[in-house]
């Protein structure tokens, strides 16, 4: 189907069900029950999920498969946003002017910094890259007030000029009438289901982006991204200039920060600066490797997994930690919450610390890896090859 | 007028006069060896073929263009290819893919976006990639991770990527390094094959003179950075000049 094989088939309808029959998938608790609070089916949460997915895709098309570690992928975020909130300021609230803008920007920004930071290749490329992200953070906080509205943040005031925008036209981000915040809520007994059009707005363009992604790991391009992370030198003398692949690479990758940084700005009107600090492209380091870097799954699986426990141990705050051990005698009860109480809450980077490094000393693949062990304990016939690194096998002309 | 010819190089690295004057000239299909002691300057001369150096003197003809000052990428495009010591290969992919990359690098130049096109549909490629495997005997191998076969297979792979691209010239540094007997003696066979049945002109570097009198037509002696003598293996054999660079004996 669409140029895939089986099995990229079958990875894309995986992909395409989970981001359809999210609003179900993470509802698994009835609304009244105290588990409800470990629901992640509504809105808000449901939009990170695919829009850091999105991010971590495009960041793994550099990473994954190049090696190239970039320390300064929020810029591109941080751009994106600016750029779509730019287009409600003076076209209107319609999202279909914003994001191939956003895209487009981040491209030719990613193209400049991309072309003087990979003039260096192992740490004093991520150091570059680093260095252009904070002073993208640095120029969008201050220096470019009158662009980025400084530390207040862009966002659109009754007063912008908004010349498309129709008299019964929505007060609020929207694709041709249909606005994003707007959801629909079905009742199914104790459960709710919510279903936002911003929600899936995303979820199609995530759709479209992993499609795309697969196609770039399948092609003979993705094929030399991942030459020039195995051997340089071969590949010079192989007759290839890696410079341009990398740059390629980078480009692609600074897109997708960009459409995702866009998607932000297309569920709530609001651009700041804090998007593009450093802590953000860490954050996107962390998802990729922790879902896998290189596999195609694995880093929409790292954002997933991320901001769920971002969001869920963030909320558990002393007075559920107490419910929770209300049936110990007093003093145990105090000592337990004593004792969680710094993982959970605002601790909760604590907790994903021990994950993370969890995961990377056990697991150095990632959560695939983790999935790819549990397989092969379950199946009798251990599969040996790594199905996300090969072309598919073909019949030779002999046979 | 040889494929290759090298006219008065000169390398020097601060006080050291790596190559002083190299004069060479590479006949087409031939097999020249340049044979040397240790620092006589064999590598630096090789690294100032491939564009991995820049000569300070002198000049390096491929088929009648120069090669000094292109990058190393180019100087593969204009037809030499270059089979290191220690195999360099893509350790991360499989043996097939090893080999489909110089098939892509050949057809498509040293850059292309052809990232919605499938490799897995690449026919001709993927056919091209397998013949050149079963050449060596390694078509049984295509899925096996290349970073976890034996030194003599890399050796082989990295040879076959180098063939594939169907080079007009072959330069080899030190290609039976480290080896033992027979492994050196199949690489002699493979390459003595090579020459004869794709008429490749091969350089090689190399210090196994088992390996040099049973390749070489022509011989390149180096000392010092300068070329002693240059002429076929029976006269090098005996040479007094040879004998007394390698062995040190006094005139």
């Amino acid at each position: 189907m669409l140029g895939l094989n089986k099995k990229d088939t079958s990875l894309l309808l995986i992909v395409a069900g989970l981001a359809l029959f999210a609003p179900f998938l993470l509802n698994p608790f009835p609304a009244d029950s105290g588990l409800a609070q470990f629901n992640a089916g509504y809105p808000d949460l449901m939009q990170r999920f695919v829009i850091f997915g999105i991010f971590a895709i495009g960041f793994n098309i550099l990473f994954g498969l190049t090696g190239y570690l970039s320390f300064g992928h929020a810029a591109f975020l941080g751009v994106g946003s600016y750029c779509v909130v730019w287009m409600y300021k003076l076209v209107d609230y319609n999202v279909i002017w914003g994001l191939p803008l956003a895209i487009v920007v981040s491209a030719l920004f990613s193209l400049l910094i991309g072309f003087v930071s990979l003039r260096r290749s192992g740490i004093y490329f991520s150091i570059l890259t680093l260095a252009f992200a904070q002073m993208s953070f640095n120029l969008a906080y201050s220096v470019l007030t009158p662009i980025t509205n400084g530390e207040t943040g862009l966002q659109v005031y009754s007063n912008d000029p908004q010349v498309l925008l129709g008299a019964t036209e929505p007060n609020a981000p929207h694709l041709f009438g249909i606005v994003m915040n707007q959801s629909k809520t079905l009742s199914m007994g104790a459960w709710e289901f919510t279903f936002n059009n911003g929600y899936y707005f995303c979820a199609v363009i995530l759709m479209v982006v992993f499609y795309l992604a697969i196609r770039i790991f399948r092609s003979p391009f993705g094929m030399m991204l991942r030459a020039v992370k195995t051997n340089q030198t071969r590949m010079n003398y192989t007759g290839l200039s890696p410079r341009p692949y990398t740059l390629a690479a980078f480009v692609i990758s600074g897109m997708y920060a960009g459409l995702a940084g866009g998607l932000m700005a297309a569920m709530d009107p609001l651009a700041g600066a804090e998007r593009m600090q450093w802590t953000a492209s860490g954050e996107v380091v962390l998802m990729t490797i922790l879902g896998g870097a290189g596999t195609l799954l694995g880093p929409v699986l790292g954002a997933g997994f991320i901001k769920y426990f971002e969001n869920i141990f963030s909320k558990i705050n002393d007075g559920v930690l107490h419910s929770w051990f209300s049936f110990l005698p007093d003093g145990m009860e105090n000592l337990l919450v004593g004792i969680v109480h710094p993982f959970v809450g605002k601790g909760w980077h604590l907790t994903l610390g021990l994950l993370f490094m969890a995961v990377v000393i056990f697991l150095p693949g990632g959560l695939m890896e983790g999935g790819e062990r549990l397989k092969k304990r379950f199946s009798k016939t251990p599969e040996v090859k790594d199905p996300e690194h090969r072309p598919e096998d073909k019949p030779h002309v002999a046979e | 007028m040889g494929i290759l010819e090298v006219k008065g190089v000169g390398k020097r690295f601060g006080g050291l006069q790596a190559l002083g004057d190299v004069n060479l000239s590479v006949e087409e299909n031939s097999v020249h060896a340049i044979i040397g002691p240790n620092g006589a300057g064999k590598s630096t001369l090789l690294n100032c073929l491939v564009g991995k150096l820049i000569p300070d003197t002198g000049s390096v003809m491929f088929e009648g263009q120069s090669v000094l000052g292109r990058k190393p990428h180019e100087i593969n495009q204009m037809g030499i290819s270059r089979v290191f010591q220690t195999p360099e290969i893509f350790g991360d992919l499989s043996v097939l893919e090893n080999v489909l990359i110089p098939c892509f690098a050949k057809r498509d130049g040293s850059f292309r976006m052809h990232a919605f096109e499938s490799v897995s549909r690449e026919g001709e490629m993927v056919d091209k990639a397998m013949a050149m495997l079963e050449d060596v005997n390694m078509a049984d191998k295509k899925d096996m991770n290349s970073a976890s076969m034996s030194r003599g297979d890399k050796r082989r792979l990295e040879m076959a990527m180098c063939l594939v691209q169907e080079p007009k010239l072959l330069l080899l540094d030190e290609p039976t390094a480290g080896m033992a007997r027979a492994d050196t003696n199949n690489t002699i066979d493979l390459l003595k094959e090579i020459n004869e049945k794709r008429a490749i002109t091969m350089a090689i570097i190399e210090h196994d003179m088992h390996v040099v009198f049973s390749l070489a037509e022509r011989i390149t002696v180096l000392a010092q950075g300068t070329p002693l003598v240059e002429d076929t293996p029976e006269n090098i054999k005996g040479h007094p000049k040879v004998r007394e660079a390698y062995l040190g004996e006094s005139a």
